[in-house]
């Protein structure tokens, strides 16, 4: 039994890595030979594909966009999170079951639902097609679930922590910047690996918010293939690109993941 | 945890609160809006009342797409969970393991959902993809682009490639909080593997596995951008989930009443269902 345990991780990351591999086996073909040969490799081996998204703006600029979305998203969703979800886990207030539940519901609502809507409003209020709007766009969903995971971890610290720093003359800002956040810090961790995650790939809210500036190249990969044909190659290797910045940012926060959702309750 | 009533709280709670309700009150009030209304197009609008609401709940076209969709979500939640927990289980605790494992297991999320689809599709193509062209291969007649039964077999399976893993992920960090001490008195007992998984680590991952649960549930419930790119909800209807077809009705046809009322109907299923599970969770946590 012993023996045979690692089989089950290494059958399913197998599974996980054949569509990735078929993914990137395209990205270095041209597309004829995508069409024509059926081959479990490149025969024709080419980086041209890799080369016109590295030297055409339209294609690296919605990278550029879409981390910079993310990003800014990430920062909003967490910094004010981490003030609400500390009122959660400490205090009881008017409201405060009923407001927790509000907010878990925008993140039941469906976004096919208020695309439209997000459109005329962030239009109306002249925000259409900037970064900041897709960033505050999907705090609708972010929010919630970085305040559900954080109040978890800040639940999980003993409230005797706060009592003896007000003892030892902490003010409350001195006590939450210096001793509380760092003492959650996994917790904060785990949280922006999420908010970017569901940020990095979602793309209805993002793709209907966007006209030309602020275009995230998920969406520019759906216009490409429907203007100059079905271009295979060329959709495969910004496929591929994709998968960096969410691999990057796994590497970082491995640790975390694996010790850190230890101490919260989530 | 005994908290203390303070009001001064809810100051912690506003720039949430502004950040959420910009986001969700306007829209959500359009939606409200549209779903009473006749639309002539140029902003001319007449009031219908309920009608929208009568016509969707009575409408086969509905019955048919919510059927799908439930259908859709229970085989999901049916495979994701047990296999979720199940690999969960087989990880290694220790060691090179499991920064390796974590790190391959966790790319299947960080992909971007239209990618997920088109890579599912260049996959699953029965002349150049891997899938399909092996699974003909080897004596299967497999195109999911034509029969309904395939198309399924492939959104379960795409939908299973590119979720598992959080299931997977929050799984292990419930197993990882377990103290050893645990394990050495179910030792000492003489538990069976069974009893120690049934009264030590289902137990411990309640809290983990109710976020899973949840998540997933909305999650796929709502599912659009992958099938909408794998098959477009074909062949014919056979993989119209909701989403798919309340998009084609609000932008589609540009019908925004009966959209609208389809959505709101939509959202209410979501949250009476969360609703019910979160009130039997809090019931819970205040017995124990």
């Amino acid at each position: 039994m012993k023996k045979i345990k690692w089989l089950v991780p290494t059958i399913y990351i197998i599974f996980l890595m054949l569509p990735i591999y078929w993914l990137l086996n395209m990205s270095f073909k041209t597309t004829t030979e995508i069409i024509n040969v059926y081959s479990l490799w490149p025969k024709d081996f080419t980086l041209e594909n890799y080369v016109t998204i590295f030297t055409d703006s339209t294609w690296y600029m919605g990278y550029v966009n879409s981390i910079t979305y993310t990003v800014f998203n990430t920062i909003i969703s967490v910094s004010a999170a981490l003030p609400a979800a500390y009122a959660f886990s400490r205090y009881k207030f008017l409201g405060d079951k009923h407001l927790f539940f509000w907010l878990l519901t925008n993140r039941m609502a469906p976004p096919a639902v208020f695309a439209l809507p997000f459109f005329q409003f962030y239009s109306s209020v002249n925000l259409f097609d900037t970064h900041i709007a897709i960033a505050l766009s999907h705090c609708l969903f972010n929010i919630p679930l970085a305040v559900w995971i954080l109040e978890g971890f800040m639940s999980a610290v003993p409230k005797e922590l706060d009592e003896t720093a007000y003892v030892d003359g902490y003010s409350f800002g001195r006590f939450f910047f210096k001793i509380f956040i760092p003492t959650i810090a996994a917790g904060i961790g785990i949280t922006m690996f999420f908010c970017f995650m569901f940020s990095w790939v979602e793309l209805l809210l993002a793709k209907t918010l966007t006209a030309t500036i602020a275009k995230p190249i998920a969406a520019i990969m759906t216009r490409t293939s429907s203007t100059s044909g079905y271009e295979l190659g060329l959709l495969a290797a910004a496929g591929s690109l994709t998968i960096i910045p969410g691999a990057v940012v796994i590497y970082f926060v491995r640790n975390y993941i694996a010790k850190g959702f230890a101490m919260g309750r989530v | 945890m005994n908290k203390t009533f303070n009001q001064k709280a809810w100051y912690f709670v506003i720039p949430v609160f502004v950040l959420v309700a910009f986001n969700a009150a306007v829209p959500l009030m359009t939606v409200v809006n549209y779903s009473f209304q006749e639309t002539f197009g140029s902003n001319v609008f007449a009031w219908e009342g309920t009608r929208w609401f009568k016509e969707i709940l009575h409408s086969e076209r509905f019955h048919a797409s919510l059927g799908r969709q439930a259908i859709f979500t229970f085989i999901i939640l049916l495979i994701q969970l047990p296999l979720g927990i199940f690999i969960a289980l087989t990880m290694p605790k220790k060691g090179w393991g499991v920064p390796v494992c974590l790190i391959l297991m966790s790319m299947p999320l960080l992909i971007p959902w239209n990618v997920v689809g088109a890579m599912w599709n260049i996959f699953a193509l029965p002349d150049i993809g891997f899938l399909g062209n092996s699974l003909n291969s080897i004596g299967f007649d497999y195109n999911f682009t034509q029969q309904s039964g395939d198309a399924w077999f492939t959104t379960i399976l795409m939908d299973v490639w590119h979720w598992t893993s959080l299931v997977v992920l929050l799984s292990y960090a419930g197993l990882n909080s377990i103290q050893p001490a645990y394990y050495q008195a179910a030792e000492i007992d003489g538990a069976s593997r069974w009893d120690i998984f049934r009264y030590i680590e289902l137990p411990k991952m309640k809290k983990v596995l109710t976020l899973a649960i949840l998540l997933r549930f909305m999650d796929s419930f709502m599912i659009y951008t992958e099938p909408f790119v794998l098959t477009g909800g074909g062949p014919g209807n056979a993989t119209n989930f909701l989403s798919l077809d309340l998009v084609k009705m609000a932008l589609g046809q540009f019908d925004l009443g009966p959209a609208a009322a389809m959505s709101l109907i939509y959202f209410l299923i979501v949250l009476l269902i969360c609703w019910i599970f979160y009130s039997l969770m809090m019931k819970d946590e205040a017995r124990t």
